[in-house]
């Protein structure tokens, strides 16, 4: 078992309990008395932190929203000093309003070690040289496995997202042994070099770890074959902390989430109601050592669920099974979160009144593509054509700078949209991922 | 002097002209005249009808996008540059044209144009003056 810190990875389940419950208390007392909105919040159900003593008080605790993040917006939720915030990342909103999250110089040292478990378990190393293709900027991305990889002693290449030709050329010339992108991309990467006239042969590449999207065990098989490398699942999420959350072992078996910073529960999403082992519900996180925006049992949203059984590579962490979709609407284009509402958003203030929509996403080729079918209105139609090639245009180019996604537009008539109990259905996913 | 052209809004599908027309047909509604742009994907349909409000209302009533645009009617003598002498009118007091389509008269010499263009009155009047016969909306309904 490649580990970069056997002692966390591999405690027993009592031990863990323990370690968690004392940074559970801690972290409560921290937000009760520095973030209002969580003093609050717990004051309405009568709730003290002295009354949290034990990680089976936690379901007590009040569920957090992406909606709080947005009500706080930006730095509501921080509980650290902001003169202690060492690094902002924002993740983009339904309503232009991103999620904000600060880091302290402490949570980057967390970010940065269960990032260094995520490679470690993926089979990097010092010797190793990751090539990081995601994108740097407010995403968490591209400097969260930054840091992770830094923190292993590899040799980081920060390339961030786009040129394939040139990532594919410095895979080659600079011996990459690990690649970190969407898994997608991995795939458009691997066309890309049969274009090239590049064999795999060529490259020096081992693993990838790969993430920020849904995709399947098939996508897996194709890239492990097309690249000739172990492709490894890694989940996270900038509210919780970013790339790293969870990564799978070498055992490909569900993916290892680093409980002793975030405690995972599966809840019913109707209800709220916890669920046993095993069974299907939403993911629920819980961060226990972040400083800068520690956020108690924030809804994801992702769908999955938890064995607390010993994994074959000896690691103890609990593990949740490979995402299965969405208690919400929300979509990832190419790596991209998109929720519904944000189109709908553009096209309201083009046309004055929202008009029926549906997106139509599908997956040509190894690249995900985004239709959006509009109907046309008397508000938006006029007699020349030319007017409503512009239409086309206008909102192609607003989809394109809130989403940063490219996206064909196509005029429908009035009605031609299917609706369903009086409702507009919205999206048709052809991608068949599930 | 104007003329009211529906124009309907329509996806490049099998069956949506016919669709239209024979709604139309139906309400007792006469095309005098008609013409399509179309690119790949949707086209636009553009009628002169004998009772424009009322095709119109129908048509929104059977759920199409439908607009009511100000166009003019001319005739043009039916001989070699008759066209070409109109034209001028307009080009020489720039007035631009969005787009144009002819339209068979019945059993005259001369040829109907309609012109959409971005100032009607002042095209009127330039090809009044110019003695460019402009039909009356009323006789174009009547064609």
């Amino acid at each position: 078992m490649n580990s970069w810190n056997p002692t966390c990875e591999s405690m027993s389940r009592e031990e863990m309990r323990k370690l968690q419950s004392e940074r559970l208390i801690k972290t409560v007392r921290r937000i009760y008395h520095n973030v209002p909105y969580y003093r609050n919040k717990m004051q309405q159900l009568g709730l003290l932190p002295e009354d949290i003593n034990s990680v089976d008080d936690l379901k007590k605790l009040p569920f957090t929203y992406k909606q709080d993040l947005r009500d706080t917006y930006p730095y509501g939720l921080f509980a650290a000093p902001l003169s202690e915030i060492v690094r902002i990342h924002a993740s983009s909103g339904t309503t232009g309003r991103p999620t904000v999250v600060g880091y302290t110089r402490n949570d980057i040292t967390v970010w940065s070690e269960v990032m260094a478990r995520t490679l470690t378990a993926a089979g990097a190393g010092k010797e190793s040289f990751i090539q990081i293709a995601y994108g740097y900027g407010l995403f968490t991305g591209g400097l969260g496995v930054h840091y992770g990889a830094e923190r292993i002693g590899a040799s980081v290449i920060p390339i961030s997202g786009g040129n394939t030709k040139r990532q594919i050329q410095i895979m080659k010339d600079f011996g990459t042994t690990h690649i970190a992108c969407t898994p997608s991309y991995a795939l458009y990467l691997a066309e890309t070099m049969e274009e090239m006239g590049i064999r795999k042969e060529e490259l020096s590449l081992k693993a990838g770890v790969f993430g920020a999207e849904p995709w399947t065990d098939n996508m897996r098989k194709e890239i492990e074959n097309k690249l000739g490398i172990k492709a490894i699942d890694i989940y996270g999420l900038s509210e919780v902390i970013g790339p790293g959350v969870a990564f799978e072992c070498e055992c490909q078996n569900g993916l290892h989430i680093s409980e002793d910073h975030f405690i995972p529960e599966i809840i019913d999403p109707q209800t709220g109601e916890v669920l046993p082992e095993g069974e299907k519900g939403e993911l629920v996180f819980t961060t226990i050592t972040k400083e800068g925006i520690p956020l108690i049992r924030y809804r994801t949203r992702d769908i999955s669920s938890l064995t607390y059984e010993k994994c074959e590579c000896g690691r103890t962490l609990v593990r949740m099974s490979r995402v299965s979709g969405r208690t919400d609407d929300m979509l990832i284009i190419r790596g991209v979160n998109v929720f519904p509402s944000q189109i709908e958003s553009v096209l309201l203030e083009i046309g004055e009144t929202a008009p029926h929509y549906l997106l139509i996403v599908d997956r040509v080729g190894k690249l995900d593509t985004l239709e959006i079918l509009v109907e046309v209105s008397d508000k938006l139609f006029s007699d020349e054509i030319k007017r409503l090639e512009e239409l086309e245009n206008k909102i192609r180019r607003e989809i394109e700078s809130t989403l940063g996604i490219t996206a064909k537009v196509r005029l429908v008539e009035p009605k031609t949209i299917e609706r369903s109990e009086g409702k507009a259905k919205r999206v048709i996913d052809k991608r068949n991922l599930k | 002097m104007l003329v009211k052209q529906i124009s309907v809004f329509l996806e490049n599908k099998s069956g949506r002209l016919a669709e239209v027309t024979s709604i139309l047909g139906k309400n007792d509604i006469d095309i005098s005249a008609l013409s399509i742009a179309d690119t790949t994907d949707f086209g636009i349909l553009r009628l002169i009808v004998n009772k424009p409000e009322q095709a119109e209302r129908i048509l929104k009533e059977n759920g199409f996008t439908v607009s009511c645009t100000d166009v003019i009617a001319i005739a043009v003598v039916d001989e070699p540059g008759g066209l070409a002498a109109a034209l001028r009118v307009l080009d020489d007091a720039s007035i631009g044209i969005e787009y144009m389509y002819a339209f068979v008269g019945k059993a005259t010499n001369e040829a109907l144009v309609i012109l959409r263009v971005e100032e009607p009155e002042k095209a009127v009047q330039v090809l009044d003056k110019n003695n460019i016969r402009v039909l009356p909306a009323e006789r174009v309904y009547e064609l």
